[in-house]
């Protein structure tokens, strides 16, 4: 009999650079370097259409995938609509819309 | 006389490759229609009226060139005298042949090297005055028309500008050969028929004659020979011309006519490829037009022009991101002299591309949006407004002053339309989203949506199947103004209008925005409107181009709105406002907003013991 203390371990939440995944992020440097402007600012992610609704978070996306964490980013980046305020509000210039469309090519080259 | 020769058969083999050839590439279309266009092509040429106007519709645009004219009159007249001029030659010829044979059945070259067979008939003077002779005297000045036509090509190949056109096509090796074959032709067939005619005394017209005697003239060794060689180039450049007609640009003179049979028999594009675009290819001239109109050229982007990626569609070959390098304003479209539809072919091209990737848009519930209430109009700002609060806050101020019971649909955060997503080619991604929304709609019972948006008008009005009008604002504003609904006192000087590509190209509303402005401004011109605005640089179309690339294009468009002085930069659009007024040198304001400022200003603005609430509020904690 285990008895329930109200505590459980925590799975490992280290992030290995070495063995994660990080072809969509070479990917997106390759095809969209734009992206590589960005400073965080979180605008994007602030003015989302689909944000408002939804856990969606471009800025968390973009982190996701420096990572090479490509779960979250294949799950999260479905909820788009792709309407395109987030590179007018842009103060960097990122062409986000391209980046959201290279990330999707990237995850279908990657499978 | 046997009338043969051997000298005849470049030609006649070329012709039946061409015939042979086009014949089983229309079959192969025809056949391939769905089944329900298939229905409509064989009903329509069968209907004689739709029969005659498509035949019509050919003479002026395959023959005349109607839209090359409009576009440029010398440009017109070169393609013209081509095209009339060669039709022309081959008809009279014809009938001028039938005075020799007797026959009415003559081998397909007979009338073609008609002067070579023909040569032994002695000619009499009196016969200048007969058929024959008005026939020389026509088949002459024919065949000078084309010759002027070739001049002005070779002109042209220096000096396009004067042609209207600032930059051509680059060939590829086909479409030289093709080029250097067609224009070979005619000048081989002056030379032959010239000799022929001074060489055996047998009656040239006008031109021929006189040429083919200086041509005898100067001529080291008169013979048979002489006169052979330059009917077997005339044969040569016509069979080669023949034979790589079907791999090169010069497809598009049959396939217009088919184009125009398609499109006078309500064949529509289709949302994937089909042998409608297959027709639409092959139909393009690659004359050029579009370069010239694309505004990509501002930005640097010189390899995605229309005509490119129409020849990379035709050679199986485009690169992924020319589909993606367009603004999508329809630009191209509307000077095509072709009248391709160059949008709808790129949309097809970039739906092939995403076909693989998905979208999930299962989060959205009225649950998380908010179930909207009930009212006669709905109002729809779309995602672009959110950015320009300005616009919403003018259409509410309007609506609320002219009583309306509206439902602001996208009140606390705006479900996209979807036009964003099939911009990218996801339309079945879009799905998602204009179900979502009909079901908003729905709920509203409304009997009018409004928006603001030309982006969501479009897509509102092609793909969501409302049982309800739809109106952009102006339209709508526009009827409350006429309907004595609002009054309108306040009155701006020098406001110039800028044409939203959605609203205008893309949906034909050109008036009611002026009609609007024009109660409420002095409109100054804007030396490029209507459909051929410019874009403000700003597009969704465009995929690969950076920041500083939409920021040149605005600056062009923003120079040519500012040519006249306006004070004001109106539009009714709010990406197009949005873009604009970064860089604009003067205000840029939504017809929406010049229309509430205006409206009589409400009481407690006019009464002056009374200050605003806000103001006393402010005051209260100073």
């Amino acid at each position: 009999m285990v008895k329930n203390f109200g505590y459980k371990i925590l799975s490992d939440a280290s992030i290995d650079f070495d063995r994660n995944d990080k072809r969509i992020a070479d990917y997106l440097k390759a095809h969209e370097p734009s992206m590589n402007l960005c400073i965080g600012c979180g605008s994007c992610t602030a003015t989302c259409s689909a944000g408002h609704f939804v856990d969606f978070n471009i800025r968390r996306i973009h982190t996701f995938i420096r990572r090479g964490e490509t779960n979250q980013v294949k799950r999260d980046i479905l909820k788009c609509m792709f309407c395109g305020k987030c590179q007018l509000v842009c103060p960097r210039g990122v062409n986000l819309r391209n980046v959201i469309l290279t990330i999707n090519r990237a995850i279908e080259q990657t499978g | 006389m046997i009338n043969f020769n051997l000298f005849v058969l470049p030609f006649f083999l070329g012709l039946i490759y061409l015939v042979a050839k086009i014949g089983k590439t229309w079959y192969r279309w025809i056949k391939a229609l769905p089944a329900i266009d298939k229905v409509k092509f064989i009903a329509g040429i069968r209907h004689p009226q739709l029969f005659l106007s498509a035949l019509k519709e050919v003479f002026l645009e395959a023959l005349i060139h109607r839209r090359m004219w409009k576009r440029n009159p010398l440009l017109g007249y070169m393609h013209m005298s081509f095209a009339l001029g060669w039709f022309l030659l081959i008809v009279c010829g014809n009938i001028e042949s039938r005075f020799y044979s007797g026959t009415h059945l003559n081998a397909p070259y007979y009338p073609i090297f008609l002067k070579f067979f023909i040569h032994d008939k002695l000619v009499l003077f009196f016969e200048v005055f007969s058929v024959p002779g008005f026939f020389r005297f026509l088949m002459d000045f024919l065949l000078l028309f084309v010759l002027s036509g070739l001049v002005l090509a070779l002109i042209k190949r220096q000096k396009s500008k004067w042609f209207g056109l600032k930059r051509t096509t680059e060939f590829q090796l086909t479409d030289s050969i093709s080029l250097a074959c067609l224009w070979l032709i005619f000048p081989m067939r002056l030379l032959a028929e010239s000799y022929t005619a001074g060489y055996y005394g047998s009656g040239g017209g006008f031109m021929t004659q006189p040429l083919g005697n200086l041509l005898v003239a100067i001529t080291p060794f008169r013979s048979d020979y002489a006169a052979y060689s330059m009917w077997w180039g005339y044969s040569l450049s016509l069979g080669i011309f023949f034979i790589t007609l079907p791999y090169s640009r010069y497809m598009h003179i049959p396939t217009e006519v088919l184009l125009i049979f398609f499109r006078h028999l309500e064949i529509q594009p289709k949302k994937w490829y089909s042998s409608f675009s297959d027709v639409e290819v092959q139909a393009c001239s690659r004359c050029g037009v579009c370069i010239d109109v694309c505004q990509l050229n501002d930005a640097g982007i010189n390899d995605s022009q229309a005509v490119y990626f129409i020849r990379g569609v035709r050679d199986k070959y485009v690169p992924e991101e020319i589909s993606r390098k367009c603004l999508l304003c329809g630009r191209c479209q509307e000077v095509c002299p072709v009248g391709i539809s160059t949008d709808s072919l790129r949309l097809i091209k970039r739906r092939e591309l995403v076909s693989g990737q998905a979208s999930d848009f299962s989060y959205l519930t009225t649950q998380r949006t908010g179930a909207p209430c009930q009212g006669e109009v709905v109002y729809f700002a779309g995602c672009m407004s959110h950015l320009t609060p300005a616009i919403i806050r003018a259409m509410k101020g309007i609506m609320e002053q002219a009583g309306i019971s509206y439902v602001h649909l996208d009140e606390n955060g705006s479900v996209c339309c979807g036009r964003p997503l099939m911009i990218a080619g996801k339309d079945r991604q879009a799905q998602g989203l204009i179900d979502f929304n009909k079901r908003l709609i729905g709920l509203t019972h409304a009997k009018l949506l409004v928006t603001s948006c030309p982006i969501c008008y479009r897509v509102f009005r092609e793909e969501y199947n409302l049982p309800i009008r739809i109106q952009h604002h102006s339209q709508f504003i526009l009827e409350l103004v006429k309907t004595g609904k609002i009054p309108l006192q306040g009155h701006f000087k020098n406001v110039a209008y800028h044409d939203p590509c959605d609203l205008g190209r893309g949906s034909g509303v050109y008036t009611a925005p002026r009609e609007l402005l024009s109660k409420i401004a002095d409109l100054v011109p804007v030396p490029q409107d209507a459909n051929n605005a410019l874009c403000c640089g700003g597009s969704l179309g465009i995929f690969e181009a950076s920041q500083q690339q939409h920021n040149a294009m605005t600056a062009v468009t923003l120079d040519m709105l500012m040519k006249n002085q306006p004070e004001i930069l109106a539009t009714a659009c709010p990406l197009c406002k949005k873009t604009l007024e970064k860089q604009s040198p003067v205000a840029v304001k939504d017809i929406a907003e010049l229309v509430y400022e205006s409206l009589p200003k409400p009481v407690y603005f006019a009464a002056s013991g009374q200050s605003h609430p806000a103001k006393s509020y402010a005051n209260e904690l100073i």
